[in-house]
């Protein structure tokens, strides 16, 4: 006993003697572990978070949603939007020393578009071709006109590798990545940490004020949090809104939000299989008056401590794709209660599959005793995420709380979703009025005229509701005083351009 | 002896057999699918397909279960759909982490359960023993997950005496390696030397109600010896048989407690594989497990023998 009691104290002082930090070492912790770091598999939102560091995109994203230039430094549309031509910057090196030029970007191109295990196909799909013609000028040919073509070359799609890497490791490409952004890959551990390195001869190393940048995974909020509040990390992303004040008060850390671009959804089994036969999706009265019934200021207070926004559109309210003729609905129980009653109900059993985190079980219970004042008697079925996204896929489900991270472009926010052959259309809603909009939104590049066939399809999909958007989360980040110069973003992305630590 | 044990490894083959049918079969039984868990919500129906075709999951569930132990017998565990990482490399990625663990932890159960329970045995129905006897109910009582929480909270944010979670190998950073492990190792200790304490407590009242015991004491030794040497080693034999059951106990434990202190060991590996659907990681890493435990169940046994000579004839 007393040698356990000599050897703990012995290891509890070991422990006090303080542990070493260098001045430029940035350790960030993540709420999952990133997949493959290969920009053309990836698919992970934690992956375009440390990507975001190491793989320079052709174009970026500006905090308020503008693409903005990084590998190409101009840009030009013609030929009736079919043909895209850019033009590169000079003297980019991507980590292995190779130049990054025009070459370089049709290799990658082409590989995101004929890789078999690539995932960046879709993204890429109305292009037909893509060449280079001068050493520093890239013309995309498109099969039809294609607006979201710019936002989609602003991720993983438009991440430039290295060819010779590549070339070399093929398919294998993750487990050592070569791009031109300014940090370079050092090592990775599964589920424990992404090492990189500050990237010498990056194009605008200028900027950059950190030396290494360490990425942790640790699932759990609390303990992501506590990592904070201790020192052994200095930045978190993702801080559950319920910890908002603890780190508010905290006098060594500060705190940064931005409503983000996606979005919270109940999606309604409109036509996907034999349980969409029921009154809830047949009558859209049952689904307004169930949109009613909702207080969406309530659940923003209640669940995220006000750091959500309500929501009725696939957009924000403070995105400029947002439809202000059809304003965030305020609760109406007894206009939810007369449309219940014109549809020939009095109570309306609906069954609500949900994911089993307790965010989203709390907000679904206060959804649930929202509109049982109305008339609704909502069962809720609570599943784990990967059944979930199952279960709606095939169809066997009622109604379904599904959230979506959200696109740049506004396109990517509802075209999938709601048009009749979307690739992820779990509704299985379809009307063509609609789809013929959805589709000339995405054939011009002129924004004014993508705003009207938006704002039109807004006002049909409001009616329907095939998809009843709940609101808008933020995303929160949480660090400690010495760090700088974070610029909060809607994308949810940790640029480290311009962060300074000390 | 070794007739004995080979006899043992032998009949070890069937129930390996019997438990890697059963994790097949309930992981097909889940619902989701590990593409669809990969894709998340980029779900694009064509690269689905095309990955389920790639990974052979469009086969009946038998043709994969052979495929797979097809693999296994000539040391393929499979390949990780989420990583595209070998089986076998993760393992041996994790295994020492966990193994580094469940020492630590056994260190922690032994140093406090063992002298506990002595001390109540001893001291039996004076305060002692039920100061020691509550100890361990709580110990029992407490939720792993709780107390983790708490000692992050308690050790980490409010004295900064350790780091809260993370891991580093100890053939890199010995310190930092046994600073991050020691909240983790006495979590998962503490439980265990609850059990313990109540076992070796149990046993040493039997041995110490012996007639050898009296006459040891007649004999004049002093309270020392017949404690240390004439009692505990007899009462050492259940023990060290509940020490290769808590082994299962501790893995299952680990499962939890690295998920809090996020410790890249095969608890979490599995955890995140059951999430993803990453079947051949979860066949690995539980066929792994399984021989694990058979072997330190088959230590156990030898080791019963070599400390009970009245069992040697019998083999």
């Amino acid at each position: 006993m007393t040698r356990f009691l000599r050897l703990t104290t012995a290891l509890a002082f070991g422990a006090l003697c303080a542990l070493p930090v260098t001045a430029a070492e940035l350790k960030i912790g993540l709420g999952d572990d990133a997949d493959v770091l290969d920009p053309a598999q990836s698919r992970t939102f934690v992956g375009r978070i440390v990507y975001t560091a190491m793989c320079d995109k052709l174009v970026d994203v500006s905090p308020d949603l503008k693409i903005v230039p990084q590998l190409a430094t101009d840009w030009a549309w013609s030929e009736e939007g079919k043909v895209l031509t850019m033009t590169l910057r000079n003297g980019v090196k991507f980590h292995d020393g190779t130049t990054m030029d025009a070459a370089a970007v049709v290799a990658t191109i082409e590989r995101n578009m004929t890789l078999t295990e690539s995932r960046r196909k879709s993204e890429l799909s109305s292009v037909e071709k893509v060449e280079a013609t001068a050493p520093l000028t890239v013309k995309f040919t498109l099969k039809k006109p294609d607006a979201t073509l710019l936002a989609q070359l602003s991720d993983r799609a438009g991440m430039i590798v290295s060819p010779k890497a590549a070339k070399e490791l093929g398919a294998n490409f993750g487990s050592k990545p070569v791009c031109a952004g300014p940090f370079k890959f050092v090592e990775r551990v599964q589920q424990d940490r992404i090492v990189l390195e500050k990237f010498q001869d990056y194009w605008n190393k200028d900027n950059i004020f950190i030396d290494k940048v360490t990425y942790l995974p640790i699932p759990d909020t609390t303990v992501r949090l506590a990592n904070l509040q201790s020192g052994d990390l200095d930045m978190i992303e993702r801080l559950a809104p319920t910890d908002v004040a603890t780190v508010k008060s905290n006098p060594k850390l500060t705190y940064a939000d931005v409503v983000n671009i996606g979005y919270m959804g109940l999606y309604t089994n409109i036509a996907n299989g034999p349980r969409a036969d029921n009154p809830f999706g047949k009558d859209k009265r049952l689904r307004q008056a169930f949109s009613l019934a909702i207080d969406r200021d309530a659940l923003n207070q209640i669940v995220y401590e006000g750091t959500a926004v309500g929501g009725n559109q696939p957009f924000p309210p403070n995105s400029p794709w947002f439809n202000k003729a059809i304003p965030v609905p305020a609760r109406d129980v007894e206009k939810a209660k007369a449309l219940i009653k014109e549809a020939g109900f009095e109570r309306v059993p609906v069954e609500m599959q949900i994911p089993n985190n307790p965010v989203a079980q709390q907000m679904m219970q206060v959804v649930q005793s929202m509109v049982a004042e109305a008339g609704f008697d909502v069962q809720l079925k609570s599943t784990e995420f990967a059944t979930l996204l199952d279960e709606q896929t095939r169809g066997n489900y009622q109604l379904s709380r599904s959230d979506w991270s959200g696109r740049v472009d506004p396109d990517g926010n509802i075209h999938q979703f709601i048009t009749c052959k979307g690739g992820i259309n779990d509704t299985k809603y379809c009307n063509p009025k609609v789809d013929e909009l959805l589709n000339e939104a995405r054939a011009t590049t002129d924004q004014a005229v993508r705003k009207a066939k938006y704002d039109a399809a807004s006002v049909i999909l409001n009616d329907d509701l095939p998809i009843i958007y709940l609101g808008h989360q933020s995303w929160i980040w949480a660090m400690q005083k010495n760090v700088t110069g974070f610029v909060a973003s809607p994308d949810g992305m940790i640029r480290l351009v311009g962060m300074k630590k000390g | 002896m070794l007739v004995y044990i080979g006899k043992r490894l032998l009949v070890a083959i069937p129930t390996l057999l019997i438990i890697s049918i059963f994790v097949f079969s309930l992981q097909k039984l889940l619902p989701g699918d590990p593409i669809m868990a990969m894709a998340g919500e980029e779900r694009d129906p064509a690269v689905l397909d095309m990955l389920r075709e790639k990974y052979r999951l469009n086969d009946p569930i038998p043709v994969q279960y052979i495929t797979w132990l097809g693999g296994v017998l000539t040391g393929d565990l499979g390949i990780s759909l989420r990583t595209n990482q070998p089986v076998t490399e993760l393992i041996a990625e994790k295994l020492p982490v966990t193994i580094q663990l469940a020492i630590m932890s056994m260190f922690f159960a032994f140093a406090i359960g063992v002298p506990m329970g002595i001390l109540a045995a001893v001291k039996k129905n004076t305060a002692i023993d039920y100061v020691a006897s509550i100890l361990a109910l709580s110990g029992l009582s407490v939720p792993n997950f709780w107390l983790g929480i708490m000692l992050i909270l308690l050790i980490s944010v409010n004295l900064g005496w350790l780091p809260a979670s993370g891991f580093e190998s100890i053939f890199v950073d010995p310190v930092r390696s046994l600073q991050t492990m020691i909240m983790p190792s006495f979590v998962l200790g503490n439980a265990l030397a609850a059990t313990l304490m109540r076992h070796t407590r149990s046993a040493m009242l039997g041995v110490l109600s012996a007639d050898y015991i009296r006459t040891a004491r007649a004999k004049g030794l002093s309270p020392r010896q017949v404690i240390l040497s004439h009692s505990f080693r007899n009462a050492l034999l259940p023990v060290i048989t509940l020490t290769a059951l808590l082994f299962g106990e501790l893995l299952a434990g680990a499962v939890l407690t690295e998920q809090i202190f996020t410790i890249p060991g095969f608890g979490k590996l599995i955890v995140d594989a059951v999430f993803n659907r990453d079947y051949a990681v979860v066949q690995g890493v539980v066929m792994c497990t399984a021989v694990g435990f058979i072997v330190m169940n088959l230590i156990a046994d030898i080791l019963y023998v070599l400390l009970n000579p009245r069992l040697r004839a019998s083999l």
